[in-house]
């Protein structure tokens, strides 16, 4: 079997002002995936990346690219990657076409340039391949930032939040583009703070948060999960116990006895509310208010973190 | 292609962008040293020259041409190696070049190879103009030679090493500003140090700069203040220094990895 594209063994690290920003992270992604790291602000995603990249130096731990240690096989491991960065980095002085064929170069591969002038075309970028990158708008910038982790033609390609700033036909390219990556067999690590773009993109999906990795699961499996809603009944008797009759329902007390809570799949043909109301009919159980809710992100980080404690 | 041979396009890539730099500028970096070189012809070879003649047997005009070339060596090789290293620091691109298959001796190599190849051209033009004012001979060519090439790698090795140690521009002018410019005036590139009174032409025997502009000026007329051994011996010694102080940047990562 071959090796797996990227593997991630006990990652550490901690930066000079000694906070802890990865802790012990464990990942193997496998050829060809589109995994998405999902996580807020802070958590830890652009550190990872930065050290698979050579960028970040880790603390302690392991990192294979195709079976090369990212240490003692840099050169094999990092020919193999691309990076998109979370911030436009660019000479400003320089024309598109020279700075997308220096990254090529740089990266140790012959000069071809039909094969970059098909990316800036896929790009959209080739108008303006003779222009100056100081003469580019933000998106143009954004889509030279990723000419460039093309340039070389990369295996792994990491994405870090490339849809912040970017507007809705930007967001709709960038996925098509992905797409066609995928269906080259190149894989793609991307972040985002967003579950919907998870869901769209991802076939795997990690979720990380303070410096820990929570959960890696397939994205529908993880949907499922995030698919539950609650149905919350504010009642109008407060109750110790749950009463019998309701026994067999996925029912929880909660607020000290002032509100039902009843989890149910948005997505089944049968959400088992109706049936639920009218035996609250029957028993004679009032209630005086009722909401129902998505389990959010949040929910999600709440009870993983609750779970790892 | 093997993958433990030399990234030969990665180092082309660095260096023939760093040239390119340099021909986008083109006017400025011919024009600024020829005027400048001119300038220097006009006060010191006209105005003192009318009055000094000759050293060590001589022209004045002639006797400042290789402390001149020295002077531009030195400064050009400083701020063309710390500024090609500092700019991607300062525009975040440094990132590109810490994540590519390229080796910290290449990454090097590259950038002071092109700070060197910079600042010897300038040279060339300097040396070029000064034809112009002055009859210049030269003894020995290949020492003149080998003098520009040791003297441009060298002092674009310590640039480089400025250039990773500055945060912040200010930072990347304060050695050259503080310690190098007064050091090359002090450094005999437009009289002899026996022309200093003492204790001044004792203090002098240590400043490094003393021994390059001799070592150089021997090179043209057989004639320095030091022998061209000790020039070369403290040339080579600074040179060492610089690459052992990489050598540490490279062992932990200083200023360019966190
Ligand atoms: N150079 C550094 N020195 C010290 N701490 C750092 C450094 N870089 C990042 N950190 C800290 O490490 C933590 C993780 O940062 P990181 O950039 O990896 O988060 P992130 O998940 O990418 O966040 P975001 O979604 O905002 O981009 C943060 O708390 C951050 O403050
Ligand atoms: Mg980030």
């Amino acid at each position: 079997m071959p090796p797996p594209i990227l593997w991630v063994s006990a990652v550490t690290k901690t930066y000079k002002t000694g906070f802890t920003a990865l802790q012990a992270i464990d990942l193997a992604i496998e050829r060809g995936e589109i995994f998405a790291l999902l996580g807020p602000n802070g958590a830890g995603k652009t550190t990872l990346i930065s050290i698979i990249c050579g960028i970040v130096t880790m603390t302690s731990g392991q990192v294979r690219v195709d079976g090369h240690d990212i240490g003692g096989a840099y050169r094999a491991a990092r020919s193999m990657i691309g990076l998109v960065p979370q911030e436009i980095a660019l000479d400003f002085f320089t024309t598109v076409w020279n700075t997308v064929s220096f990254s090529r170069g740089l990266f140790g591969k012959r000069p071809n340039p039909a094969y970059i002038e098909s990316l800036l075309r896929d790009l959209s970028l080739w108008d303006k391949r003779d222009s100056r990158v100081i003469e580019l708008s933000g998106g143009m910038k954004r889509r030279v930032m990723i000419a460039k982790a093309l340039s070389h033609e990369p295996e792994l390609l990491f994405l870090d939040e490339p849809t912040a700033g970017v507007d809705v036909g930007l967001r709709r390219d960038m996925w098509a583009l992905v797409r066609r990556l995928r269906d080259k067999g190149v894989t793609v690590i991307l972040t985002t703070h967003y579950i919907d773009e998870a869901e769209e993109m991802a076939d795997r999906v990690g979720v990380i948060d303070g410096g820990r990795l929570l959960l890696v699961e397939k994205t529908a499996k993880l949907m499922r999960k995030l698919g539950k809603r609650r149905l919350t009944l504010v009642l109008q008797h407060r109750m110790a116990t749950i009463p019998p009759e309701l026994a067999g329902w996925p029912i929880e007390l909660e607020a000290d006895g002032q509100q039902l809570v009843y989890s149910f799949d948005a997505n089944a043909e049968d959400t088992g509310i109706p049936a639920l109301l009218r035996l609250l009919g029957e028993k004679g159980i009032d209630f005086k208010d009722l909401d129902t809710s998505r389990s959010s992100l949040e929910d999600i980080f709440v009870s993983l973190v609750e779970r790892a404690a | 292609m093997s993958w433990s041979s030399v990234n030969a396009a990665g180092i082309w890539a660095i260096y023939s962008t760093e040239m390119a730099r340099m021909v986008r500028t083109i006017w400025q970096s011919v024009a600024t040293p020829v005027i400048t070189t001119a300038l220097y012809f006009v006060v010191f070879g006209g105005a003192i020259g009318s009055r000094i003649q000759q050293v060590g047997g001589v022209d004045y005009g002639a006797f400042i041409v290789p402390g001149l070339i020295m002077l531009s060596l030195l400064t050009q090789s400083i701020s063309n190696a710390s500024i090609g290293i500092y700019f991607p620091k300062f525009t975040k691109t440094i990132f590109e070049i810490l994540s590519a298959p390229l080796s910290f001796g290449e990454a090097v190599l590259a950038y002071v190879g092109a700070a060197a190849t910079k600042s010897i051209l300038l040279a060339l033009i300097i040396l070029v103009t000064a034809t112009a004012f002055v009859p210049v001979h030269i003894l020995h060519p290949g020492w003149m030679v080998a003098f520009m090439v040791l003297t441009a790698v060298t002092f674009s090795l310590f640039g480089f090493i400025i250039g990773i140690w500055a945060e912040s521009f200010e930072q990347l002018a304060i050695i050259p500003a503080l310690v190098v410019t007064p050091l090359t005036f002090l450094g005999g590139a437009f009289y002899s140090i026996d022309m200093l009174p003492q204790p001044w032409r004792t203090i002098n025997l240590l400043n490094p700069v003393v021994y390059l502009v001799s070592g150089f000026r021997w090179s043209f007329y057989g004639k320095g203040d030091v022998g061209v051994e000790t020039s070369l011996g403290f040339t080579a010694l600074f040179m060492a220094i610089c690459l052992a102080v990489l050598w540490w940047i490279f062992r932990t990562g200083y200023r360019l990895k966190s």
